[in-house]
Parts: structure tokens; sequence; C-alpha cells
């Protein structure tokens, strides 16, 4: 049996004030409402005063200058090397 | 903390029935372990489940300290006439909805309850009714958006739902029922009396229902019996699989 | 950029004990051996969670039962920090789901026994979390960034189940002569078992070599089981309980633990799938995850019907 795939979220915890919000992992969620309640119970175990912002990873745009990977373009790219962002055509195995 | 006994038998004995709802609730939430929908709700019911078991622990050892008795002595050594925990808290998790649907209902009304508390003459019942309230409003919150979710997700989770609700909603009313000892603690002032918790407690739970487009069901039966110590059938085997290993060490410490 | 430089640059970095970040060039030999043990590692907190809560409707005291419940809860936490590494490789996690469910992705070996006593949850946590304890923190400095992070985050909880357990160890120790019997017999189920998760012999390990030139494998295997032995012979006489080898005895020369030899054969048919629990383990997974399907499903349609009606409303 597969499983429907449930978008990837990035997790950015402020711990304290006066700090800034640090990239602390991933999770999977359906929306930002369970992505917020899921990122809280895992990352936090629910202390106070803790700022949390979750974004889905589709959404960021990643460049690194020190990047030397021939398969991704210069511009405009992913943070990962990860399947579900690319378009995969029909009848491809193994992908 | 150091904390003084409950003034008297009867604000002993609420402590005690208070914690009891937390403790039995507490249990079911703890069953799912390693069976939840997915990894992250494992964690999410855990929490809930720590949460209340926490509750359980302050107010028992509080409780129990009026005659003697330790949190341990209370959960492990009673038998089924003895606790008088809400039938609610201890009817099975069924699916995920009717967990999902057994914490709206409860939580909403812990809600009410502790935020009355905190305003209690007892000093105690105040303090951690302060702290519970917190928690309870994550465990409402996080019921809600799965109700929601499995109310207006897919036909098959709305059918569900609604059937969860509707065999759920009976044990509701027993969370409002006034008895002799909820009318000497509001006397006291140490407490709500239940009743008047109701109509908060509806208007946010309808709230929630009518999001998720579920319909409440009739108000015909009204199960009841568990502050009276009457419980379901399905909670000697719960008590059977939660005192055994205690009850096999007589004064074993662990 | 040619494929030489790019393995040059790669090589210098790992030379100079660097980390290697998720958009960098990498061997995909580097790749796909990281993805098989992280998600190893991953699958092993998740089915971990099974034989020690096993024991939480049953913990015999309220403060047992909290540091089983936080205990299990943290164990699933792990599963995710390491599932988020895991992906950053290019695998999804309902991928590595599907290979766990399908049997063809693995976890540890240790999680295939079974937990008959209250006693085992307190044995798991000395000696199961003791020798995860010792395997983990040379991982906190392993070449790729994102699971040596993880690792971090791990290592910093997993100290405190390890104390936990031996502390429930001590107290069954020099509880009634019940439970004395009760951790003793345990212990005695569980030492050997312990000492098969690092891995088999270094002499038996073909893939060491290329995971140690890699930086993902700081230490060889025997080396961790030895550092494991030289600590668990003291603790065991703080305990005051016995582990199962005649043989263990100090050797002054060597500045270690002699111990007894390994039966191989068992760890053998444990990794072949006929361990006591193997199966029902992964069945337990399976079906957690086939009667949690239509949640996933409702969670999944409302937000696309909420995403649909933000379109129309934009419109």
């Amino acid at each position: 049996m597969s499983t429907p795939p449930t978008p990837l979220w990035e997790v950015f915890v402020r711990p304290a004030r006066g700090t800034n919000h640090v990239h602390v992992g991933s999770l999977h969620a359906a929306d930002a409402t369970l992505a917020l309640q899921n990122a809280r119970d895992l990352y936090t175990r629910r202390n106070e005063g803790v700022s949390i912002w979750v974004v889905r990873s589709v959404d960021i745009t990643a460049s690194s200058p020190e990047e030397k990977d021939s398969f991704f373009e210069p511009s405009a790219d992913k943070p990962y090397r990860h399947p579900t962002f690319y378009t995969i055509p029909e009848g491809v195995e193994h992908l | 903390m150091t904390s003084s006994a409950p003034a008297n038998a009867e604000v002993a004995a609420y402590a005690i029935r208070l914690g009891d709802d937390a403790l039995i609730l507490s249990h079911r939430l703890s069953e799912w372990s390693a069976h939840a929908p997915q990894i992250e709700e494992d964690i999410a019911l855990s929490n809930i489940a720590l949460d209340l078991l926490g509750q359980a622990r302050t107010l028992l050892t509080y409780g129990g300290s009026y005659s003697g008795r330790s949190e341990d002595d209370l959960a492990y050594l009673r038998e089924e006439r003895q606790f008088t925990n809400l039938q609610l808290t201890e009817i099975e998790n069924g699916n995920f909805a009717v967990t999902m649907i057994r914490q709206l209902l409860f939580s909403c009304y812990q809600h009410e309850l502790y935020r009355d508390l905190e305003s209690s003459r007892d000093a105690q019942l105040a303090a951690i009714a302060a702290k519970a309230v917190k928690e309870v409003a994550y465990h409402v919150e996080h019921a809600s958006t799965w109700i929601i979710r499995l109310g207006d997700g897919t036909e098959l989770s709305h059918d569900r739902a609604q059937a969860a609700l509707e065999t759920v909603w009976p044990y509701s009313h027993e969370m409002f029922a006034d008895d002799e000892l909820a009318r000497r603690i509001a006397d006291l002032g140490v407490g709500p009396l239940p009743s008047g918790l109701r109509p908060a407690w509806l208007g946010s739970v309808q709230d929630v229902l009518t999001e998720a487009t579920l319909t409440l069901p009739d108000d015909d039966w009204k199960p009841t019996g568990g502050r009276k110590g009457l419980h379901t059938e399905g909670f000697g085997y719960l008590l059977a699989e939660m005192q055994h290993l205690h009850r096999s060490h007589p004064g074993a410490q662990w | 950029m040619d494929a030489t430089r790019q393995q040059a640059d790669f090589d210098a970095l790992i030379a100079s004990d660097g980390r290697v970040e998720p958009r960098d060039w990498m061997p995909e030999g580097y790749r796909k051996t990281l993805i098989r043990q992280i998600a190893q590692h991953a699958h092993s907190e998740i089915i971990g969670m099974q034989p020690e809560g096993n024991w939480i409707t049953r913990a015999p005291s309220l403060r047992r039962k909290a540091i089983l419940l936080a205990k299990v809860q943290d164990e699933a936490g792990h599963g995710l920090y390491l599932y988020s590494a895991a992906e950053t490789l290019g695998m999804s996690r309902e991928e590595m789901l599907d290979l766990l469910h399908a049997g063809r992705q693995r976890y540890s070996s240790i999680f295939n026994y079974p937990t008959p006593t209250w006693a085992d949850v307190a044995a798991i946590g000395w000696l199961v979390d003791g020798a995860a304890i010792t395997n983990q923190v040379p991982l906190t400095r392993c070449s790729y960034g994102p699971y040596a992070r993880a690792m971090i985050r791990i290592c910093k909880e997993e100290s405190f189940h390890q104390r936990q357990g031996f502390e429930s160890l001590l107290q069954l120790s020099n509880g009634t002569p019940e439970q004395h019997e009760m951790a003793q017999d345990a212990v005695n189920r569980w030492w050997w078992p312990s000492l098969m998760m690092f891995g088999p012999p270094d002499d038996d390990s073909p893939n060491s070599a290329q995971s140690t030139a890699w930086g993902i494998k700081r230490f060889s295997n025997d080396e961790l089981r030895q550092r494991f032995v030289d600590i668990c012979v003291p603790q065991a006489e703080t305990l005051g309980l016995t582990l199962p080898d005649p043989d263990l005895v100090w050797n002054a020369e060597r500045g270690h633990y002699d111990y007894g030899v390994i039966d191989w054969t068992e760890f053998q048919q444990v990794l072949k799938g006929n361990g006591p629990c193997n199966r029902q383990r992964i069945a337990v997974r399976r079906q957690a995850h086939s009667d949690g399907a239509w949640v996933r499903e409702a969670a999944a349609a409302y937000a696309a019907k909420k995403q649909a009606a933000a379109v129309t409303e934009a419109a």
C-alpha cells in the first residue's frame, strides 16, 4: 500500500526574545495550522515564550555561492534535492 | 512545594474526583502510543496524556493527603466502586474520531472548570488550576483542529466524525450534573456548580461542531453514575491492566 | 564544473573535517549509504517505541508511568528528526515508510526482542540506550551536516533516558527478592543482544572502511563495543547485578575488559526476520499506518478545500 504525500514544512524557532529564528528541521503536515501545532510539540515541547515559523519547503528559494552540483539550475533554486520538488514524467521508474 | 492538606473531607473528595477524571483519560490516551495515524499525532496525544497525568498526580496527592493516602495508593489500590471519575473519561478510544470528540467535549469542560477554579477559596486548587488552564487551552485547540478536519474532510471522515459524536455525546451530560458534593463545594466557594458551566461549554463546542459541519445529537440518553463509583463494564478491564503489576508486589517501591 | 573537480572538492571537505550540506555535490555511494543509515536509525526509534510502550498502561507507579510516556514520546520525536535529516538527501518520508513496511529498509534488530517483564524496560534504558549513546556520540561529528545536527539534539535527550533506566534497575535490584530476580533475569536476556547492537566484528564488516573514509563512521564496531563493555562492568557492580558472561575479566595488559565470544548465529537469524518479535513489530506499524489513512486523507482533503476557496476568493 503506498501513501499519498503530505507536504513538507521547514521549521524555524526563536528560543527567546532578543534572539533570531533558527532553522531546526522539518516535518510533514497537511496545512499550516497542523504544521504549527506539530512544530510546537516536536521542536519546543511547548515551552512558553518561544516563537515558531513554519514555511512550506517548496516556498523556500535557496542559493549558495559554494554550490557545485551541476544538476541544479543556478538561480531560483530549492533547498534540497527532494523528489517531490520536481515533476517526474509518468512511467519513469526508480525515481 | 510544601502544601497543607485539604481543609475537610469534602474538599479532599472533590480533589480526588477531578484527579480521577484526569488519571483515567490520561490512561486511555496512553493506549494510542505507537498506534496513532501519523507519528506527529503519537507525540501530540502523548503530550495531552502527560499533561493530564501531571494534573492527576497533583490532585490525587493533594486529595489523598487528607486521609494519609498517596497518589499511588489511590491509583493502584482502590477498587472499581471507589473511583469517582466521569464515565466520559473511561469510554474506549474507538477510532481517532471518537478519541478526538471525547477530547473536545472533556477539554472544553476542563477549560471552563479550571478557569473558575483559579479563583477558588482553596489555595492549592487555585494554583493547580492556574497551571492546568494553559495546558487545557492547548488540548481544546488540538481537538478542535482535528474535529474540523474530520468533519469537513472526506465523506468517510465526516460520517465517522458524526458517528463518533453520536457515540460520545450521551456521556457529556454527567459533566454538568449537580450532586450533593458538587453543591457543597459550590457553597464553600471552592469550586463552580457543574450545571453552571454548561452554557459556555455548549457555546464553545457548538462553534467547533458547526465549523466541522457536524450536527448536534439529541439529548435523549444520559448515562451517569461515575461520580458515585458506578462505572461501565470496560472500566474493570482498564483497572485490571493498570493495577496488576503494582498489586502483585505489595509494598514494593518502584 | 567537471566530475574530477567535484570529487576533489568533496574529498578536501571530508579531509578537513568539514560538513557536507544538502546542496553540495556528493558521490552517489555517499548519498545512498547515508540514506540507508539515517533511515534505519529513524525506523529504529519508531519501532523502539513498541517494546517499551508495551508497559505504559501497566507501569507500577504514576511517576514511572510519566517517565515512560515521556521517554517513548521522545523516541517518536527522534524518529522525526532523523526522517527530516534523511529527506534532505532525496528520499521522502512516505518512501521510507513504504520500504520499512515492505521489509526492504531495516531497523536495529535489538527491538525484535520482547519485553515480557517490567524490568525489561529498565534493562533497555540501561543497556540499549547506553549502547545507543556509545554509538551516537561519535555521530554528532558525522560529516553530513543535517545528520550530525540531528544527533546533537538526540544525544541531549538520550542521556536522560539512560539515567532513568539505571535508576529504575537500581531500585529493583535493591527492592524485594522478587524485584531483584526480575531485574537480574532481564539483564541476563538483554546483555548479549546489546553487544550485538554495535554490529559484526570489524573483520566481518565490509562497508566499514568506506564509511570511515567518508567521515560517516568515526570508530570501528569493535572499538565502540569495547568502550561499552568497559563502561557497563563497574555500573553492573553498582547495580548489584551480574552480567551473564563468565569470561568477563579485567585485562591489565590491554587496559580493557576481556569478554566472551558472541554467538553471531542468533544475530543472523534475527536480521533475517526470525527473531521473536520481527513480524509483530512490522505488523503494528503497517496496521497503524493503514488504520490512519482515512485521517490523513481527511486532513489533505480539508487543506485542498481551503486552498481552492482561497484561490476563488482572490479571483
